[in-house]
């Protein structure tokens, strides 16, 4: 396993937000003539040179295979992924790097606590409550279990506005309750759920959480420990890392006793054709050889939100929220959709007689890259009573300039359709 | 306006946004098909009558969706009335050919006619399912199938 000496450094140096934009190359490059606004954040953000080159650096100097070699390439990749696992322990304030599982991303980690949690805790006529703004990846797993298992799946319902309707889900508990899974950050609305008060009153109907944190890590501070939660689940690209990685953390106590995902691999001690000995956490759940280069990748990124800080992440993206939430609602026709009090950098908005993809076109024809459509969200788009929507999110990276650009490019878009 | 944009949302594709033509359900209906696209969800009914002699008499649509797929329906429907069934497969495929950019419409023989409005999605592969969608709509309801997904 790792040791100290083996772990390459880390860059400490601290990233000034304002010059932050200098280390993602891809914003500089011009799309059908103009210059690109990457405003489609929530379904990927960008990566930092940093980030590229932890990467390169595992492939051009000691690529090798993990956990499983004496010669000291393997050594050192072994020494690499697990100080990722460690950053990433640190950024979202896990009690140890044996409850950092790695996954393919966010949408995996929800199925690994699905088929361990859900498969052996959650039997017929139990329940499962999740919300209305869920992304399909934390509805379609708990649909399946619910008709493997003839369980029944609960839906806390939501206002006008994107909230939580809080007194409906404290009420929404019974003794045959299993499981609350909850979005963090909705990649629709936008809205910030209050997590810590959800975990809260779950535990005291004794119900685990499990929190899909896909939109939550590169935007505000997560510390699973102060939220309580049981598991937590985020994806590499959508925080400036690779895409094809994410994590699960799970509190110890919880991941001990549940049964393995995957067979193969890292994840046993000793195998005979008669028995398996499982391995201990975290490799009990990461079967064969992992994304090692998209575990260093991931690890990176966290070192790099890290050395930016919350504070000047937070402040900035709310500065951009605010500023485009304005501009936007002074366009004719123009509906934003989610607005709720707690917001992260995402507006969600839909135009009096034009279609999103309609929308999305001309906004890429004029160099403004949005996302248009359901949003992995179906049942939501049908509370809120829209077919589809345009979606503007935000990075720490963007500038106001990139807002004006969008702006223009939906009153040349209104110009046409009128 | 960019040559791209003006060459893709051209007036008479604006113009049968605006005010789809044969926008209505046919009852009853020899065929009927639903066609829909997944990923963007757009769903579009389309409903035809064709007489003994295989040609098609009427054919009208209904549904949601962007300006595009609006317009290449209401056009669908102005084109394929009166033709023979087995003309409409061919006429499909040189849509396709179009809209993917395997086939010129300027230099190549075709009898797409006024359809070559659509010819701007070649450049925006991201749109050629709203574009054909009513298309492989139409033909799902000539086989007789109920249902058409462009997935």
């Amino acid at each position: 396993m790792s040791n100290a000496a083996s772990i390459p450094k880390h860059n400490d140096v601290t990233v000034d937000i304002e010059r932050c934009r200098d280390d993602f190359p891809v914003l500089k490059r011009e799309v059908h003539g103009k210059p690109l606004a990457f405003l489609d954040n929530a379904a990927s953000s960008q990566m930092p040179v940093q980030v590229m080159e932890a990467y390169t650096d595992y492939h051009s100097r000691y690529h090798a295979n993990v956990h499983r070699g004496v010669h000291l390439l393997s050594q050192e990749a072994t020494g690499a992924m697990e100080a990722a696992r460690e950053s990433i322990r640190e950024l979202i304030n896990a009690r140890s790097a044996r409850e950092v599982i790695f996954t393919s991303g966010a949408t995996d980690a929800v199925n690994l606590v699905m088929q361990t949690y859900g498969r052996s805790q959650i039997g017929e006529g139990d329940e499962i409550i999740i919300s209305t703004m869920e992304h399909h990846s934390n509805i379609v797993p708990w649909r399946m279990l619910c008709d493997e298992k003839n369980a029944v799946l609960k839906v806390i319902p939501i206002g006008d506005d994107g909230v939580l309707d809080m007194d409906a889900y404290a009420s929404m508990f019974s003794d045959r309750t299993r499981l609350v899974g909850i979005v963090h950050v909705s990649n629709t609305l936008g809205t910030i759920n209050p997590v810590k008060e959800i975990t809260r009153i779950a535990h005291d109907h004794d119900v685990p959480v499990l929190v899909d944190g896909a939109q939550a890590v590169s935007h505000l501070q997560v510390d699973v420990q102060e939220i309580g939660c049981d598991f937590f689940a985020t994806s590499g690209h959508k925080m400036y890392g690779p895409t094809g990685i994410g994590i699960l953390y799970g509190r110890e106590e919880m991941l001990s006793g549940l049964p393995p995902y995957r067979g193969g691999g890292d994840m046993i001690l000793s195998v005979s054709f008669d028995e398996v000995l499982y391995s201990d956490l975290p490799y009990k759940f990461e079967a064969g050889t992992p994304n090692i280069s998209g575990a260093i990748g991931m690890g990176r990124a966290a070192d790099y939100i890290r050395s930016v800080g919350y504070d000047a992440i937070h402040r900035k993206e709310q500065e951009l929220l605010d500023y485009a939430t304005r501009e936007l609602s002074a366009i004719e026709g123009l509906r934003i959709v989610g607005t709720a009090p707690q917001k992260s950098a995402v507006i969600s908005f839909v135009m009096d007689g034009i279609h999103p993809h309609d929308i999305g076109t001309i906004l890429d024809l004029e160099g403004v890259a949005v996302r248009t459509g359901h949003h992995c969200t179906q049942p939501l788009m049908e509370r809120m009573g829209v077919v589809a929507t345009t979606r503007a999110s935000m990075a720490m990276y963007n500038r106001k300039e990139e807002i004006d650009q969008l702006v223009a490019a939906l009153h040349k878009t209104v110009e046409l359709f009128r | 306006m960019n040559d791209k944009m003006s060459q893709l949302y051209q007036q008479v594709l604006l113009d049968h946004n605006k005010t789809p033509r044969n926008y209505r359900a046919l009852e009853p209906a020899d065929q009927e098909s639903l066609g829909h696209n997944p990923l963007c969800g757009d769903k579009l009914k389309v409903f035809v009558n064709i007489d003994e002699k295989n040609i098609i008499t009427d054919v009208t649509f209904l549904g949601d969706g962007c300006a595009i797929s609006k317009a290449s329906a209401s056009m669908m429907t102005t084109i394929v009335k009166g033709r023979h069934v087995d003309e409409i497969e061919t006429l499909f495929q040189q849509f396709q050919d179009m809209t993917q950019g395997r086939m010129d419409p300027e230099t190549e023989p075709n009898d797409l006619g006024r359809l070559k409005v659509f010819a701007g999605v070649r450049n925006l592969p991201a749109r050629v399912k709203c574009a054909t969608l009513s298309w492989h709509t139409l033909n799902a309801a000539l086989k007789g199938r109920e249902k058409v997904s462009t997935e």
